[in-house]
């Protein structure tokens, strides 16, 4: 009996190879063939709040919060090597630090965000300085154990509020401002990091990822670098609970919630690892199919997890790298 | 040579356990030497370049490096000093593509140093440092993934590395085994090359013959310690090291 065997034969399109260099600027095809999906991302990003009803608005800002995680999470993971699973401790420190700041001494977001943004980040790698030198699953679970530390110490200490939270803080002006300021970040967050590791950091992180030791022997401080990249990730990650505090103009223990560590986790293995976009992507399907399913009660949860296991069945390689193949390749079946 | 002392190692020990991996090695090198260490497999060769580019602690003893004490410093400070080394089990990053592996030490501080605080193209630097190894400029070799390349590129490739950083003395943990003869008649001239520039050399080797063209010194290890010093081929004619190698003579009645 003959066996049919074939397989997939991949080519990259001519238009692909063109637009590989300095080509790429040669005619308008060209260029619309690089600028197209990156613009399309951002239109349609910045059109989907017109759309949207509040309801579905204040849903895009928490999926924006997650797409912010998630791109720190593939950033941390596929970049530097260390899977961190400290989402929420990013979330909670932020969100607690402009909360703060804003109740106490009543300064307007314009300011605690920020500062925020830069002290809970420091923080934050300060926290996880120690773990550093951890590596792969061990990692995880120490980041995945500071947000529990860090609930147990204010409910012991009785501080900051405790577990009523403090209640009362500025929130933005109006839904408008919510929406495009996520938004905004989300997009600029995203180019930035994409330029980011194509940078010599980037290229040093990834040397890290492989195989540190030779980067040692390079003379290259592996710690610092590793630290640099904690950062990074912290700060995008602590905007986004500062941000979330003031959106609701309440924080609370619930900031250190561990969905803020798990969600990002299933939006980048379903929007596909390492191609940073796709967790993004992944976080603004997710967040709101989760709200979609509200209506299901607890089986949300069931159907949640169907469709995470789906996709590690059946497109391990995610949303984002299959996109970018079909957009690059052409693919054929060939008898072998 | 021009007669500098530039590395000294004094009653270095290390154990593992209850393994007594080196035990009171002692020795010094030269500026502009090649430095052979040969010896049984599991004499403590690759420990001791370990201990000396900091990668494992030390017991007890010294490492000096032009006058100064390099003991227990971290690897990548000992690097910047300007002692780098190539791992017996090459180390690319397989994900990199080649010159992109050189960007890592391109931008070490001591590089950087060297070039007044600007790095300028780094990408360009790399390329000419690969051609510099032999990796041809016009073939595609230098962009492909470094996990892709065969062996003899690899090697290379942990060479190159170690040129990047402009290092003073670099120690080769063994860049012929594996390769092919004509693979390692190729790189001979290399490594005359990198002595020509007034780098100093150790090298681990197996291979004794290409060893000795190239060495001025040869120091045998065994069992962690130091058996003999010397000539290249004189060494070979100690008596501790032909038991070393060959056994002792079993007596027949």
């Amino acid at each position: 009996m003959a066996l049919k065997d074939r397989r997939k034969k991949r080519l990259d399109r001519s238009i692909k190879v063109r637009t590989g260099g300095l080509y790429a600027l040669s005619s308008w095809s060209e260029m619309g063939y690089l600028i197209a999906p990156r613009l399309g991302l951002i239109l349609i990003l910045a059109a989907l709040p017109l759309v949207l009803d509040m309801y579905w608005q204040r849903v895009l800002c928490s999926a924006g919060i997650f797409a912010l995680l998630a791109l720190g999470f593939d950033f941390l993971a596929e970049y530097a090597g260390l899977v961190c699973l400290g989402g929420a401790l990013f979330i909670g420190v932020g969100g607690y630090i402009s909360g703060l700041l804003n109740s106490t001494f009543g300064w307007p977001a314009l300011v605690t965000i920020p500062l925020a943004t830069f002290f809970g980040a420091a923080v934050c790698t300060v926290i996880l300085l120690p773990c550093l030198r951890l590596r792969g699953i061990y990692f995880a679970i120490v980041s995945f154990m500071f947000p529990l530390f860090a609930v147990f110490i204010i409910i012991a200490l009785g501080v900051f509020g405790s577990t009523e939270g403090i209640t009362g803080l500025d929130s933005f002006p109006n839904i408008w401002v919510e929406v495009y300021l996520i938004i905004g970040v989300v997009v600029v967050a995203l180019f930035a990091m994409r330029r980011l590791v194509s940078e010599d950091i980037g290229v040093i992180l990834r040397g890290i990822k492989d195989n540190d030791q030779a980067v040692r022997a390079s003379g290259i401080n592996v710690t610092a670098y590793k630290t640099r990249a904690v950062f990074i990730a912290a700060l995008i990650g602590c905007f986004g609970g500062a941000y979330l505090s003031h959106l609701y103009g309440w924080l609370g223990l619930s900031l250190f919630a561990m969905d803020f560590s798990i969600l990002p986790i299933a939006a980048t293995v379903m929007g596909g690892m390492g191609s940073l976009v796709g967790p993004v992507l992944g976080a603004f399907i997710l967040t709101p199919m989760s709200e979609a399913l509200r209506g299901f009660g607890q089986l949300r949860v069931v159907l949640y997890c169907l469709i995470l296991i789906g996709f590690m069945l059946y497109k391990p390689e995610g949303l984002m790298n299959y996109l970018q193949r079909k957009y690059e390749q052409y693919e054929h079946w060939e008898e072998v | 040579m021009s007669g500098e002392c530039i590395l000294e190692v004094r009653k270095l020990s290390k154990a593992f356990g209850g393994v007594q991996a080196i035990r009171n090695v002692h020795f010094s090198l030269m500026e502009g030497e090649i430095l052979g260490v040969i010896g049984p497999n599991g004499s403590g060769k690759t420990t001791l370049v370990n201990l000396i580019s900091g990668f494992v602690r030390p017991d007890t003893g010294q490492v000096f490096f032009k006058g100064k004490e390099i003991t227990g410093l971290p690897p990548h400070k000992i690097a910047n000093l300007g002692l780098t080394r190539t791992f017996q089990v090459m180390r690319p990053y397989h994900t990199l593509s080649a010159f992109k592996n050189l960007i890592v030490p391109l931008n070490s501080p001591r590089v950087r140093q060297s070039r007044g605080g600007k790095l300028g193209d780094t990408d360009a630097v790399a390329i000419d440092i690969l051609d510099e190894v032999g990796f041809e400029r016009d073939a595609r070799v230098p962009f492909k993934t470094a996990g892709s390349l065969p062996l003899g590129y690899l090697k290379r490739l942990e060479l190159a590395r170690c040129i990047a950083l402009k290092p003073e003395v670099i120690i080769c943990d063994e860049v012929f085994s594996g390769l092919s003869m004509s693979e390692i008649t190729s790189m001979i001239p290399l490594l005359e090359r990198l002595r020509m520039d007034g780098i100093t050399m150790i090298m681990i080797e197996h291979r004794l013959r290409e060893l000795f063209r190239l060495a001025d010194k040869v120091i045998v290890m065994n069992f962690g310690e130091k058996i003999a010093e010397g000539i290249p081929h004189e060494v070979m004619e100690n008596e501790m090291v032909k038991k070393a190698y060959w056994g002792t003579e079993k007596k027949t009645s």
